[in-house]
C-alpha cells in the first residue's frame, strides 16, 4: 500500500503545488519518487515526529496540505497530543500517513507494532480515519479523501501485492464494501488482514458455511449505518482485526449493537494482550493470535 | 497601547473571573506591547499575508486578549468574557478568536507550529513574518528542540522565538530546577542569531525586533521579572496560581497606577 500511496500522492502533487510531503527520516525505497519529483515540497525532518506534526499545523494553517510520514507507532502516538492540539483542535487539513498497521514489521517487535492506532485515532472528534485493505483500495481511498477539509489519519499496510478478493479497490468515505454474501455468518473485518477474513469465508464455504464479509476501511464518518442494515439479517458477528481488542473495528461493531439494540452476537477476533517475547514474522504473529485464515475459520465454526 | 493599559486589563479581567495566572501574563506585557505596537504586520485577523504569532506560553493569554482588544482587533468589551462559561477567552488561548492564529496551552508545540508557519511562507515566497513567545522553562520540552534544530538547519530566518526569560517556573525557579543559564549558548549551538534584551525595555526590544534579517533564525532572550509591575507578585511562585483579593487587587491597581 505505502507504494501505491506515494506513486498516489506524487500524481496528487503534480496537479496541486499545496501538497508537502515530511517524513520522520523513514521511507528508504519508498519515498523517492515523490522527493525526486518535488525536492521543494519533500523534507526529511529527522528522527522528530512531534516537531513534523507541529510543523504540518503550520503548514495547514497557511494553506498547504502537508502529509506527514512514519512507521505506525510513531505517526499516531509519539506525537498524539500534538495531532490533538493541532490539527485537530485546528480543524486543519493534515494527513497523518502511519505505515505499517499491525504485526506488519514482524522482526522489529513490540516498539514497531501497531495494535492501538486506530482506537486512539478515531476517538479524536473530527479526525477521519482512513485504512485500506490493499494496494488498490488504498490508491482509492487517497485520491477520495486527500482534500477533505479536516484532517486525516491514514493507516497505511507495506504489502503492495496482495489484494482483496472482491474489493476491486472499491472506497467510499464512510461506507462499508461486501465482498462475499452468505447468509449464516457476518465477518466485518479492517486493514490488511480482510484478505485473510475473505480466505476464512471461503475455508467455511468449503465447509457449506456461508458468510457475508464486510470490509471497514473509514471511521470519522463511520459507516454505522451500514453496519447496523447488515447486522439485522444476522444473529452472529465476528469481527477481525490485527488491533488490540479494545478500541478497534470490534469495539466499534459492539457500539452499534448496543446504541442501535440490535440482537447480534459479538465475536472478537483481535489481539488480547501485549505480545511480548515473541518478535517474529508478520504471519506467524498473527498465527499466534488466532488469526490466520485456519484460525479464524475455527472460530467461526465454533460459535456456529 | 501602553504597558499600563494592559497590566490593567489584566488585573481588571483576572480578578472579575477570580483566576490566576497573573504573574506569567505580567511577566510577558512589555514584549508584547513591543509586538504588537508596530513589530508586527496584523492589520486585520482573516489576512493570509499578516505576520503569525504564536503564543507558546499559553497560559500568557490574558496579556494577548488586551493588546488585541488594544490594537482593536477584538472589541474591548469581549475581555469582559474572560473565563465566563461563554467566551473564546480563556485561560489558555483558542484560535476560533480572531487574532489567536493557534491555540496553545501545552508547553513545547508553539515553537514547531511557528516552524511550520515560517516555512510555508518561504514555501509559499510570501514576505510574512513569524514570531512565537515562549517561556524559559517551556525549554525544559524536548520537542523545543527538535524545532530549534529544524529552524536552524533550514535557516529559517523569517521565524523569531522570543523568551520571557524570568527564571520561574510552575513549581520552583529554573536554576534550582532545570538550570537555563546557559540558554544563549544552546540556541547559538543550532545556528540561531542571539540577542538578550531587557525583556521590560519596550523601545530596546522593539528595536532588536526590527533589525535588519539575518540568514539564520533569531532568538531575542527577553530578560523579565514575574509578576513586573506589583510588587508582591513580583518573583513568587504563588502568583503562577492565584487569584488576587479585593484588597489585593486595589493594591495592584494603585501600583501600576490605575483606578479600579
Amino acid at each position: 500500500m505505502r507504494a501505491a500511496f506515494i506513486r498516489t500522492l506524487t500524481e496528487i502533487a503534480e496537479a496541486d503545488a499545496r501538497v508537502v510531503l515530511l517524513t520522520g527520516d523513514l521511507g528508504f525505497s519508498v519515498m523517492e519518487p515523490f522527493a525526486e519529483k518535488f525536492p521543494e515540497r519533500f523534507f526529511n525532518v529527522g528522527v522528530a515526529e512531534q516537531n513534523m506534526v507541529g510543523m504540518a499545523t503550520g503548514l495547514a494553517e497557511a494553506g498547504l496540505v502537508p502529509f506527514v510520514y512514519s512507521i505506525i507507532t510513531f505517526a499516531s502516538l509519539r506525537a498524539y497530543e500534538f495531532i490533538r492540539n493541532g490539527p485537530v483542535h485546528h480543524r486543519l487539513p493534515v494527513r497523518i500517513v502511519g505505515i505499517g498497521g499491525g504485526f506488519e514489521y514482524g522482526h522489529a517487535g513490540l516498539t514497531h507494532y501497531g495494535l492501538e492506532d486506530l482506537g486512539v485515532m478515531r476517538l479524536q472528534p473530527g479526525l477521519t480515519v482512513v485504512a485500506p485493505a490493499d494496494h488498490q483500495q488504498a490508491a482509492n481511498a487517497l485520491r477520495a479523501t486527500w482534500n477533505l477539509p479536516n484532517p486525516i489519519f491514514y493507516r497505511m499496510g507495506k504489502d503492495d501485492a496482495a489484494f482483496v478478493p472482491g474489493l476491486d479497490g472499491r472506497f467510499a468515505l464512510g461506507r462499508m464494501e461486501m465482498v462475499r454474501e452468505g447468509s449464516d455468518l457476518v465477518i466485518v473485518t479492517i486493514g490488511a488482514i480482510a484478505s485473510e477474513a475473505v480466505a476464512a469465508a471461503e475455508i467455511l464455504a468449503g465447509q457449506g458455511v456461508n458468510c457475508t464479509v464486510a470490509v471497514v476501511s473509514s471511521f470519522n464518518p463511520s459507516p454505522s449505518d451500514d453496519l447496523a442494515a447488515l447486522l439485522g439479517k444476522f444473529r452472529k458477528v465476528m469481527t477481525v482485526e490485527v488491533h488490540y481488542e479494545n478500541g478497534g473495528v470490534g469495539s466499534w461493531v459492539a457500539e452499534v449493537i448496543a446504541e442501535r439494540g440490535l440482537a447480534c452476537q459479538l465475536v472478537r477476533c483481535a489481539v488480547p494482550r501485549t505480545p511480548s517475547g515473541m518478535s517474529a514474522p508478520q504471519n506467524i504473529m498473527e498465527n499466534a493470535f488466532g488469526l490466520s485464515r485456519e484460525a479464524l475459520a475455527n472460530t467461526a465454526l465454533s460459535h456456529l | 497601547m501602553s504597558p499600563q493599559a494592559i497590566r490593567k486589563i489584566i488585573l481588571e479581567q483576572s480578578h472579575s473571573a477570580h483566576v490566576g495566572h497573573i504573574g506569567c501574563s505580567l511577566s510577558v506585557t512589555d514584549i508584547l506591547c513591543s509586538l504588537y505596537g508596530g513589530v508586527l504586520r496584523v492589520e486585520a485577523s482573516d489576512d493570509p499575508e499578516r505576520d503569525r504569532f504564536v503564543l507558546s506560553k499559553g497560559h500568557a493569554a490574558l496579556a494577548l486578549y488586551a493588546v488585541l482588544a488594544l490594537k482593536g482587533l477584538i472589541p474591548l468589551e469581549q475581555t469582559g468574557t474572560y473565563c465566563s462559561g461563554q467566551t473564546l477567552l480563556g485561560v489558555h488561548p483558542e484560535h476560533d478568536l480572531p487574532g489567536v492564529d493557534f491555540c496553545t496551552g501545552s508547553l513545547g508545540m508553539g515553537l514547531s507550529m511557528a516552524t511550520g508557519a515560517a516555512l510555508a511562507a518561504r514555501l509559499q515566497k510570501s514576505p510574512r513574518r513569524v514570531w512565537t513567545l515562549l517561556s524559559d522553562a517551556e525549554c525544559d520540552e524536548g520537542s523545543t528542540w527538535e524545532a530549534v534544530m529544524f529552524a536552524g538547519h533550514h535557516r529559517l530566518s523569517n521565524l523569531t522565538a522570543i523568551i520571557d526569560f524570568n527564571g520561574q517556573q510552575a513549581f520552583g525557579y529554573t536554576r534550582d530546577v532545570l538550570d537555563q543559564s546557559t540558554m544563549a549558548d544552546r540556541w547559538r549551538a543550532f545556528g540561531w542569531a542571539v540577542e538578550e534584551v531587557d525583556g521590560h525595555d519596550v523601545a530596546a526590544m522593539t528595536a532588536a525586533l526590527e533589525r535588519p534579517r539575518d540568514v539564520a533564525p533569531r532568538v531575542l532572550i527577553a530578560h523579565t521579572v514575574f509578576g513586573k509591575g506589583v510588587s508582591f507578585m513580583e518573583r513568587q511562585i504563588k502568583w503562577h496560581y492565584y487569584p488576587m483579593s479585593a484588597e489585593q487587587y486595589a493594591q495592584a491597581m494603585k501600583e501600576i497606577g490605575a483606578t479600579p
